[in-house]
């Protein structure tokens, strides 16, 4: 009798490779087809891993198509299923799988939408917090300021993309306000943010997204406002500060003990 | 006498908003474990504000509870957190494998009903109850297949199973219906070899059915219509047998309206309060 983890070894590499007949050691009525009831459980382990696909990649599919996201999807599942049961996890490799997949390299931006998405999807699940008020640093002496540390909200992710993939997701996305004549020839980058329920994208300058980087990077103000100002030199300090904070891209600050009080 | 409500559903995020706006009077709200596993979010609010007005049954679906590796410690606590946190009136998982050398394949998988197998199951059972310090619901699987080294039947092995753990059972009335067509068996003969004294929770669903290659009728268990004839017959007859018992309607595509799952619902509560009727009377004659 073969042990169990050699029955299911068996098993669960004939589910995952459609060139394998179905494992040995099944059985069934003598009036039934084995292959039909063995691909009843192939079927129900591809068609769930591209559901959860299809469900965290909308924009991707509506780009590409239904008939091409699950060829692309199955592809993908077959070759790396999840490696926790926590579906809503599941899918932040696609991108990467979607850069290498031949099929869809003339959709040269495909990748870094489905990058965009994946970010969302991160912010939708990630921790709740407070948004931080611009209002908290009043307390602080503001000679103490450029010390400070402002830690992003946990919701909060950066993408900085070659192609411009907000406009492109924006055209294609629900209610789409966009036309192709909107689209800039040009990369673009994104702060998103859930301060609340609703996850919201706002679309960075370089200057901006230098200044979000370096404080993700844990990095003062002061040396964010530096690198703001090297990649942006006319940047506008004050409304991007107010900006971010409006966004609640913040939960906290850290600072010197002192400025704390 | 009036009853809380014994029925309910499977909770599905497109329905919240209108269960919350109307209140609807049903027995429980039923969710996948899995899905409620990310940090914050949504999820969490509409679940903690369903949690509020109704009782709620937490169901899993990836602890692979019949796999032959080591239960996933961090799911586990993934699952003890979640249930610390909603304090549900019920906690099931099933009688199913669903990962395999850290590849997880998201079906639940058929288990061979073997001595050694259940050994495994027993184990994974004890140490789930363990770390969650409450009994859990073992829910009968749906199957297209059985092992050549199957040793014992699937009620036995699940009411030795029972026996040994101390774990409770749900009974999916679909599940008996579909896997006994695809067995070639009988439901009703399915239905008087399992452990009934142990059965604290009802599964009711939709299947669909096909044709194979032979001309031979193929069920799966699909969850994407709603509850067959077939399966509210079979549900009267374990009712008749039980009486009053939790029971949730399943759906997990072509998600209808509210209004049509709680009509489902609304079905099989009508038949509890008849069936749990003619017991009472049959128990005082």
């Amino acid at each position: 009798m073969p042990s169990l983890a050699e029955c299911q070894r068996n098993f669960a590499r004939a589910l995952l490779d459609p060139c394998l007949p179905p494992p040995g050691g099944i059985r069934v009525p003598a009036d039934a087809v084995l292959e039909e009831r063995f691909a009843v459980y192939r079927n129900n382990v591809a068609v769930g891993l591209i559901e959860a696909l299809r469900a965290s990649f909308p924009v991707v599919e509506r780009l590409v198509g239904a008939d091409f996201f699950t060829a692309m999807a199955r592809a993908h599942a077959l070759q790396s299923p999840p490696s926790s049961p926590v579906l809503l996890e599941y899918g932040g490799q696609f991108p990467d799988f979607i850069e290498r997949f031949e099929p869809a390299a003339p959709v040269p931006y495909l990748a870094e939408v489905a990058r965009l998405e994946w970010l969302c999807q991160e912010s939708y699940h990630a921790v709740d917090a407070a948004a931080l008020a611009l209002s908290a640093l009043e307390a602080v002496p503001v000679d103490h300021l450029p010390e400070l540390k402002l830690r992003l909200h946990p919701s909060a992710r950066i993408g900085s993309f070659s192609h411009p993939a907000l406009s492109i997701w924006r055209l294609h996305g629900r209610g789409a306000d966009f036309t192709a004549a909107d689209i800039p020839a040009r990369g673009e980058a994104v702060l998103i943010v859930r301060p609340q329920m609703a996850v919201e994208i706002h679309e960075l300058s370089p200057g901006a997204l230098a200044f979000l980087r370096s404080l993700q990077a844990n990095r003062s103000i002061e040396s964010a406002v530096t690198a703001a100002l090297g990649s942006e030199p006319g940047i506008g300090l004050a409304r991007l500060l107010r900006a971010l904070f409006t966004a609640g891209a913040f939960a906290g600050f850290l600072g010197p003990r002192k400025a704390q009080r | 006498m009036k009853h809380f409500p014994a029925a309910g559903v499977a909770l599905k995020p497109q329905h919240v908003e209108r269960i919350l706006s109307t209140r609807p009077s049903i027995g429980c709200f039923e969710v996948h474990a899995e899905n409620y596993m990310g940090a914050g979010g949504p999820p969490h609010r509409q679940l903690a504000a369903i949690r509020d007005s109704y009782p709620l049954s937490i169901h899993g679906v990836g602890l692979s509870l019949g796999g032959a590796d080591d239960l996933d410690a961090r799911h586990l606590e993934r699952l003890r957190a979640l249930v610390r946190r909603y304090q549900p009136a019920l906690v099931s998982e099933h009688l199913a494998w669903t990962s395999h050398e850290s590849r997880c394949v998201n079906d639940l998988l058929p288990v061979p009903y073997t001595r050694a197998a259940l050994e495994r199951v027993a184990d994974h059972v004890d140490r789930t109850q363990n770390a969650l310090g409450r009994q859990i619901l073992l829910e009968n699987p749906s199957t297209y297949l059985a092992f050549e080294c199957d040793e014992m039947t699937e009620c036995d092995f699940i009411a030795e199973l029972s026996r040994r753990t101390g774990c409770g059972l749900l009974l999916d009335v679909n599940n008996v219906y579909v896997a006994s067509i695809n067995r070639g068996g009988d439901a009703s003969a399915y239905l008087s070899a399992f452990p009934m004294h142990r059965v604290q929770e009802i599964h009711l669903a939709g299947h669909s059915a096909r044709v194979d290659g032979r001309g031979r009728s193929l069920l799966v268990d699909s969850h994407d219509a709603p509850v067959a004839n077939a399966v509210w017959d079979l549900f009267a007859a374990v009712l008749a047998q039980l009486g009053r018992m939790p029971t949730i309607v399943e759906r997990d595509s072509h998600i209808p309206s509210w209004e049509a799952l709680h009509a489902e619902a609304q079905h099989a509560e009508a038949l509890i309060d008849t069936r749990t009727r003619e017991l009472a009377r049959a128990v005082a004659c």
